[in-house]
């Protein structure tokens, strides 16, 4: 790990305090946060191109609405990891809890290991790119952005899914309503291949299916049957 | 030539009070479509409601205030428990949470003049934050709502307050429903959605599963804005009282109660008029929760707002007298502004409604330019007539709700009190709990009542 310019130890320093000083205007450089120990909402609300570093394991809506930052957590994520991110990237080693990326509209959050159910739920433009599993429920209504699952996932995969599209290498327990698999054209190739990349793996892109919406429930019809 | 009244009268028909003809028309219409009704507006239905109660102006046991020479004071402050920079809004009156894509960009335009010329607030809705309406708006209220449609933390920051919308009075536990009519360019945009495709609203936020969720939520959204502003919580009539104890509990600066006759953009009828409970029953559950909590009334307390229904200045005071802080109007705003005109009466047959029935706000054919983004019929709503109407409205709302604060003696409208209210019917009496007119009787409350 490189020297950052300030350190941050959440067992000594208020959630309060931090969150204030990594919102103080002009700010730049590199911070680190240490003793997070699960603490809820850590890291919200930045808007500056800084890199912050959390070392350990965070509750709830880290990094929420992150903009420009370069966010590292070395450990888990809670519920609603990047929760409506704008912009910049997220990165997470271990694995991150229900509702990851949550209606995020932009950016890239890198989760290395598993999320839970339900990951990236509206998404609305945020790039997910998630090293193994994903849990049901995940891209549900999810509306633009890509969704990369290395590994499985869970039931009901991409429910109501609109422009989204879901890139996934392992299995799927079931597709969602208006789910379907999509032919994977040379541009989704790329596109896929430039995704894994700024996650930085290497994948070979041809090894995922790609899936979206069917857009039977674009308009209002008497035969919805749920 | 249709038969009138009189004539089927004369000719021994009778109507069913079962089936009778509207109710015979949406069966019709059910058998012939095959998808269930969906319309703007709220509960059509008759409900108990603040026509239940009168005031008791003051007489020998009380004494009055001089009218217009009395002072009787209409400001409120919002949010005062924890927020940095809390809202002092000089009449109790503001106005509710409506889209941008419900309506149109010139309606909260001008529902934002017509909000700061009297010194109030109005309150985004489903599209996020629209320029103009912050633009015109001195205090201006940013819902954070399941959709997260346009969401983002710049909005959170330039906004004065937010309110977590949970659940609305036409439709608690409901999602909605824009259809693709009204998905312009601009809306499409707003939304991440693509341009004339149904929007189909989420029922509940998606990163949180209950109440000790939204507790770390409303500490993420005090955290983003560095605990500047407000955080109201708006919940839709139905479990009040334990959902304003939870609100309470979670962190909420204000709560904000939508009852069963609060308006929607559009939704099903069958929800419209079967879920949530009347405005009328909501306030006395909500307030029992803040006074058992003891943050009632309080200068570090939590301040109810109550929408749903409010149309004059009496249901202003009656609403204060049981207890709320402030109103919220919605629907009675944009009568304010034109809505159902009849200067627009061939326009509503056109569209095989009426002035005064119309409530297909979904089509985006709104004849009056509020509830629509064609961009022709927008044109017919000037802003800043339409804000110079909605102020006016708000204040006769005000001066009507301090000409009876000060019948009954009061020096400030919210110094109105339950006390100052009977009931003309056993059902008001019971849901508002104070005694039908004459007696002493609170149905189900004399004995101590309960839940």
């Amino acid at each position: 790990m490189s020297a950052a310019d300030t350190t941050f130890d959440l067992a000594r320093v208020p959630l309060r305090e931090v969150n204030q000083a990594l919102h103080a205007p002009g700010l730049s450089g590199s911070f680190v946060i240490e003793g997070a120990a699960g603490a809820h909402n850590v890291a919200v609300g930045l808007d500056a191109p800084v890199s912050v570093t959390v070392e350990g394991h965070v509750g709830y809506y880290a990094a929420g609405m992150n903009q420009q930052a370069e966010v590292t957590i070395h450990g888990n994520a809670g519920t609603g990891l990047a929760e409506n991110m704008m912009s910049g990237s997220v990165h997470v080693t271990g694995n991150a809890s229900q509702s990851a990326g949550a209606t995020g509209r932009g950016g890239l959050l890198v989760i290395d290991g598993d999320a839970g159910a339900r990951c990236g739920i509206s998404l609305k433009g945020l790039d997910i790119v998630v090293g193994g599993s994903v849990g049901h429920m995940s891209a549900f209504m999810a509306q633009r952005g890509r969704l990369v699952v290395r590994g499985d996932a869970g039931e009901a995969l991409g429910d109501s899914v609109y422009e989204a599209r879901i890139y996934l290498r392992g299995t799927a327990t079931s597709l969602g309503a208006d789910c379907v698999e999509k032919a994977m054209g040379p541009e989704h190739l790329a596109e896929l291949a430039g995704l894994l990349k700024a996650a930085g793996y290497d994948d070979d892109p041809t090894t995922y299916t790609r899936l979206g919406s069917a857009r039977t429930l674009y308009h209002f019809h008497a035969d919805n049957s749920y | 030539m249709t038969a009138t009244s009189d004539d089927r009268a004369r000719r021994g028909l009778r109507e069913s009070a079962t089936f009778d003809r509207a109710t015979i028309a949406a069966i019709q219409r059910a058998a012939e479509t095959g998808i269930y009704d969906i319309r703007g507006w709220g509960s059509k239905r008759a409900l108990p409601h603040f026509d239940d109660l009168l005031f008791l102006g003051a007489s020998v046991s009380r004494y009055p205030l001089e009218g217009y020479r009395e002072r009787c004071g209409t400001d409120v402050v919002l949010g005062g428990r924890h927020a940095k920079f809390p809202l002092h809004l000089d009449i109790p009156v503001t106005v509710a949470g409506m889209s941008f894509g419900a309506l149109s960009g010139r309606a909260k335009e001008a529902l934002g003049r017509g909000a700061s010329d009297v010194g109030s607030s109005t309150t985004t809705g489903d599209g996020g934050m629209t320029p103009e309406e912050r633009g015109s708006s001195k205090h201006l209220v940013y819902q954070y709502l399941p959709n997260r449609y346009g969401m983002n933390p710049d909005d959170l920051r330039r906004a004065d307050a937010i309110e977590i919308v949970l659940g609305q009075g036409a439709k608690p536990g409901g999602g909605g429903m824009l259809l693709g009519q009204k998905v312009s360019e601009r809306v499409a945009g707003m939304r991440d959605l693509p341009v004339g495709i149904d929007q189909r609203s989420a029922s509940r936020h998606p990163d949180w599963t209950g109440p000790d969720d939204l507790t770390i939520k409303i500490n993420e959204l005090r955290e983003i804005t560095d605990w500047e502003k407000p955080i109201y919580v708006k919940v839709g009539a139905s479990r009040t009282y334990y959902d304003v104890k939870l609100a309470v509990h979670a962190g909420a600066d204000v709560v904000v109660v939508d009852g069963m006759q609060g308006g929607t953009a559009a939704t099903q009828e069958v929800f419209i008029e079967n879920v949530g409970i009347p405005t009328l029953a909501a306030i006395p559950q909500a307030v029992q929760a803040l006074q058992e909590l003891g943050v009632h009334k309080r200068p570090d307390g939590v301040q109810l707002i109550v929408s749903g229904g409010i149309r004059n200045g009496g249901d202003v005071a009656k609403c204060l007298a049981l207890g709320a802080d402030a109103v919220a109007i919605g629907t009675a705003a944009l009568i304010a502004l034109g809505d159902n005109d009849p200067r627009y009466e061939e326009d509503y047959e056109r569209l095989g409604s009426a002035a005064g029935f119309y409530d297909a706000f979904q089509a985006g054919l709104d004849p009056a330019g509020i509830t629509t983004q064609d961009p022709e019929l927008q044109q017919r709503l000037d802003p800043v007539e339409g804000g110079r109407r909605v102020a006016n409205y708000l204040r006769v709302l005000t001066m009507e709700a301090q000409t009876i604060a000060r019948a009954c003696g009061k020096a400030h409208v919210t110094h109105l009190e339950p006390e100052d209210m009977v009931a003309t019917s056993i059902e008001g009496a019971a849901m508002a709990r104070v005694p039908l007119a004459g007696t002493s009787w609170i149905p189900g409350w004399n004995n101590g009542g309960s839940l």
